[in-house]
């Protein structure tokens, strides 16, 4: 199937509904029932390091998106928010704009605020000049996160949920983390079927310099994907594995119990991708996927999803 | 030591963030192993084109070209760079 196929049949089948930019849907209460699933299922598997659980909001500080490193590394994925903060006049010119079709974005001023780039960078702020513990820091948090990428391919969304477990600590305490939830990760996603590969990965670095950012990732192998067949043939990445050296502890300046540059490492999932890739190898009925598969998600003990009546 | 080769630690001593190493790298020393970063190495390849009032091809942005002061050298000569700094 290609990926169009697969979108085609996704919204036929209503399990998303087109939002009305590509990337961009609504979702069917049985896909977030999957979701949930997926959110339960993890968190169980996370429980041995009785991690400190954070939600975040979709929206989070200036401070934290340049902090992430994004701003430079892939400003054509960012997302930043403007909004108006004209006087009266301005204002009177804005709305002449606006009803006339004409270029209101032009009268919008930045904020502090931007949209979420990934779930374990709103983390990091938090322990700005700390000294971690001896053991080190162990979270588990989820966000809304954007990127800008508009594609027809469903795999590629805008707006998706990103699930991650992060360790804060010491260089040797990452790679450790960090090879565990690889283990971790390919046990709990084979265990629901799907078809896995684990391949050593590099981020979609932009303009000059993308290429010596990209070796520098992979000769260090600093990430690995977990990739599934999410809208096609085509397999792509459901899940990372991520070991961030001391970008985060140099940048928030956090050191360890003896005094060096605070290291980190994160295990994300991608929710939705997960859930998609579910869709593509079981089929668009619930009812129907493997037995075993519905077992591990607890699917059909309504648990999950409370419907309104 | 060639002027060229001058130049280059000039431009990792001020953005290599490399600490004290720089006066005693050899040649032919891997940087990325004297703990040259990913993103030191871009702005140093940024420097680099400043100094030397070149721009490198794309196909030479790669991390092999900035892994040592010798290739670095090697890459600033073929582009056509032969004299030192005029
Ligand atoms: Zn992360």
């Amino acid at each position: 199937m290609n990926s169009n196929d697969f979108r085609n049949q996704l919204l036929e089948a209503g399990v998303l509904v087109d939002a009305g930019s590509p990337g961009l849907y609504h979702r069917s209460a049985d896909y977030e029932s999957v979701v949930r699933a997926l959110e339960s299922y993890v968190r169980e598997a996370g429980r041995d390091d009785n991690p400190q659980r954070l939600f975040f909001a979709p929206v989070i500080n200036l401070e934290t998106l340049m902090g992430s490193g994004y701003v430079g590394s892939f400003p054509n994925l960012i997302g930043t928010i403007d909004s108006f903060d004209g006087d009266m006049k301005k204002l009177g010119e804005f709305r002449e704009r606006v009803d006339s079709g004409g270029e209101w974005f032009e009268l919008m001023s930045h904020t502090d605020v931007a949209l979420c780039s990934a779930a374990c960078h709103s983390v990091y702020p938090m322990y700005k000049g700390a000294t971690l513990p001896i053991e080190g820091l162990y979270f588990e948090v989820q966000a809304n996160c954007f990127r800008h990428e508009p594609s027809m391919d469903p795999a590629r969304l805008q707006s998706f949920r990103m699930h991650e477990f992060v360790y804060l600590g010491n260089p040797d305490g990452a790679l450790e983390f960090r090879e565990r939830w690889i283990a971790k990760g390919q046990q709990l996603l084979g265990d629901l079927g799907l078809v896995l590969d684990l391949v050593p990965a590099n981020d979609p670095f932009f303009g000059r310099g993308a290429q010596i950012m990209a070796q520098g990732q992979l000769e260090k192998e600093l990430k690995f994907e977990i990739t599934a067949t999410i809208s096609s043939d085509t397999p792509g990445a459901i899940s990372s594995g991520n070991y961030h050296e001391d970008h985060f502890g140099v940048t928030f300046s956090m050191s360890t119990h003896d005094g060096h540059v605070a290291h980190s490492a994160c295990f994300a999932f991608g929710l939705d991708r997960i859930t998609l890739a579910l869709y593509y190898a079981h089929g668009f009925q619930l009812e129907e996927w493997p037995d075993e598969v519905r077992e591990r998600l607890a699917l059909g003990q309504s648990s999950h999803f409370i419907e309104p009546t | 030591m060639t002027d060229i080769d001058a130049a280059i630690r000039q431009v990792l001593e001020v953005h290599g963030r490399l600490g004290a190493v720089v006066a005693s790298l050899k040649n032919d020393d891997d940087l990325y192993q004297k703990g040259l970063s990913s993103h030191a190495c871009v702005n140093v390849m940024l420097a680099i084109e400043d100094a030397f009032e070149i721009e490198i091809p794309e196909a030479f942005l790669t991390r092999a070209t900035f892994r040592t002061i010798d290739s670095i050298r090697e890459t600033v000569e073929s582009l056509g760079l032969t004299n030192g700094l005029g």
